[in-house]
């Protein structure tokens, strides 16, 4: 800080001059960082098996699955939309995937291709019907939220399906080099969207959407065009999310990744996106969702109560968000 | 040669309101024409016609002698008309170069097959841009939100400059500045003209118009009532014909 050297009157004027100075220069992502920085230096001092090659994996591993869950949201929030029925369709996918297995006796292949088609004409008609119909997307993914978790419930009669061929599970627990072959598989998902983001027309169009509807129209994006692949992709990367929880359980369950859809949201809009659109990156979801599972796996080491856990996670997305806004108000007053 | 830019006999009606009465309208390359009038004379509904925003109940417009339909803002936009809004052009979040390039990214492919685009020549293009209409705009901003209002104008002018338009609609283009901001649109909207762009300019301050425009055009009640060169006319001579007293 070199503070060394200041009488204490001097010193903390320039400490908040220096704070301020920073605040303005780095994105939200890099606070986030450092604050999981933070807390995996916390658990590291208060938990002694939280720096264990079993614990990190695991970390890794669960980070893994809610991650990808993340990059698909925020696909849809980049458009100032939202999708609140990825974690039901991460449910669903996984109960169409292992009953097609399990009941159906079809291979692995046949399952992933029909699984994967079944996710992309759910997320076309999300993008479809909040463009076309004029539906707000909140509402149209709040539909299925509850349709397609029903779905999940019908479909399996309510039961969890086994069955599953056991090098499933063996390629979900495996690692490449000591790292578990899920993080890979999370790293080359995230790659596909970060560059499909910040290199391409469709991603650039996502943004422009985002920030102002009327002049991407006016320039002559094809909005409606973006917004599907938009919602398709949210649907897709839920699909693949489910797909890998029932890798790692070795069984289909229909409620599987309940709730999971406000944590991939809370990652996207801790790391940085903005649900008034325009503002996010894949980088972004990464930080936030490895701070939230970092938080949910040292509350367990550390014996937390478990709802504690949830009203720090809720602190947490408040005071985020409040420092973001506060940021850009300062800002705008700087413009 | 032919006018740049003809309207002939446009007519408007919005249900039982009639609106433009058939307007008759020329510009030529490299001119600034002002559009002046009352509030609901009909400027708006004029230049929403040439932008492809409305369609005319009759009438025509000419581009360089051809008769086009101009049926959508993205059409106009191909035909080489573009118009400056005051603030809703622009894609807050983007940078100004995304912005400049928005739509009509230059494209170059990774490992000869994956379309990227190309960011570099993006970045070089609008720094060669901006400092050819000597803006003061720091061309490497990440979003446009934290422009000011003039710099926001000139991103949107530098746009229109940029892709060659044939005809720039400046729509109160100054309404909201600071009177230094203003002087660098006006200088920008001169600067169009002098590279042979035909410039429409709406506006509502006289002294401003008169210090812009070639000629200037009165709107009343849904016609154009008088046409005049900037330097043969003054305020007083325009806010009769925009009031209607023009003793006849």
């Amino acid at each position: 800080m070199g503070e060394g050297t200041l009488s204490k009157a001097q010193e903390p004027a320039v400490r908040v001059s220096m704070f301020e100075g920073l605040r303005h220069r780095l994105p939200l992502e890099t606070y986030v960082l450092a604050l999981t920085v933070l807390v995996w230096i916390l658990l590291a001092v208060f938990s002694q098996y939280f720096w264990t090659t079993g614990n990190i994996t695991d970390i890794l591993r669960q980070v893994s699955i809610d991650a990808i869950l993340a990059f698909g949201s925020l696909f849809p929030i980049v458009l100032a939309g939202i999708d609140l029925s990825v974690g039901s369709v991460a449910g669903l996918a996984g109960v169409i995937f292992s009953m097609l297995i399990a009941d159906a006796g079809q291979g692995i292949l046949v399952a992933l291709v029909v699984t994967v088609v079944a996710g992309l004409i759910i997320g076309m008609v999300n993008g479809w019907a909040s463009e076309r119909l004029g539906i707000p997307p909140f509402i149209v993914t709040l539909a299925g939220l509850q349709g397609y978790r029903g779905l999940a419930l019908l479909l399996s009669g309510g039961l969890t399906i086994a069955g599953m061929p056991p090098g499933l599970q063996k390629f979900a627990l495996s690692s490449v080099l000591h790292v578990p072959s899920l993080f890979l598989l999370m790293l080359a998902f995230g790659l596909a969207a970060h560059f499909l983001l910040a290199y391409t027309r469709t991603g650039r169009y996502m943004y422009a959407i985002g920030s102002n509807i009327e002049s991407a129209r006016r320039v002559g994006i094809r909005v409606t065009l973006v917004v599907i692949i938009s919602y398709a992709l949210a649907s897709l990367y839920a699909t693949i999310s489910g797909l890998l929880l029932v890798a790692r359980l070795s069984m289909g369950a229909p409620t599987a990744a309940t709730g999971s859809e406000l944590a991939a949201i809370a990652a996207a809009v801790v790391g940085g996106a903005s649900l008034f659109g325009g503002r996010g990156t894949i980088l972004g979801c990464f930080i936030g969702a490895l701070l939230f599972t970092t938080i949910g796996n040292g509350a367990n080491l550390l014996g937390v109560n478990s709802f504690w856990q949830m009203v720090i996670e809720g602190l947490l997305i408040a005071f985020v968000v409040y420092f973001d806004n506060l940021q850009k108000r300062r800002q705008a007053g700087l413009g | 040669m032919a006018p740049l830019l003809e309207v002939e006999g446009l007519v408007k009606s919005f249900g039982p309101v009639d609106v433009l009465h058939g307007v008759d309208l020329s510009l030529a390359a490299g001119e600034v024409l002002a559009l002046v009038g009352d509030n609901g004379a009909g400027k708006s509904t004029l230049i929403k016609h040439v932008a492809g925003v409305y369609r005319p109940d009759a009438g025509e417009i000419r581009l360089e002698g051809q008769p086009v339909r101009v049926e959508s803002p993205g059409q106009a936009r191909a035909l080489g008309i573009e118009t400056v809004y005051q603030d809703l052009a622009l894609a807050d979040e983007l940078s100004v170069g995304a912005n400049i390039f928005l739509g009509r990214e230059p494209v170059k492919h990774l490992f000869g097959f994956l379309p990227i685009i190309d960011n570099r020549r993006i970045r070089t293009e609008t720094d060669a841009l901006l400092a050819r209409i000597e803006s003061q705009i720091p061309p490497r901003a990440r979003s446009v939100s934290r422009l000011s209002g003039g710099q926001r104008q000139a991103v949107s002018i530098a746009r229109a400059l940029y892709w060659r338009a044939k005809v720039v609609i400046m729509d109160e283009p100054t309404a909201a500045l600071a009177v230094m901001e203003r002087e660098h649109v006006i200088g920008l909207a001169r600067r169009l003209a002098s590279e042979g762009v035909g410039v429409i300019y709406i506006g509502h301050n006289l002294i401003e118009i008169l210090e812009v425009a070639d000629r200037v055009s009165v709107m009343y009640r849904g016609r154009i009532v008088h046409i005049a060169k900037a330097e043969e006319t003054n305020q007083q001579e325009l806010i009769k014909y925009m009031t209607g007293f023009t003793g006849k």
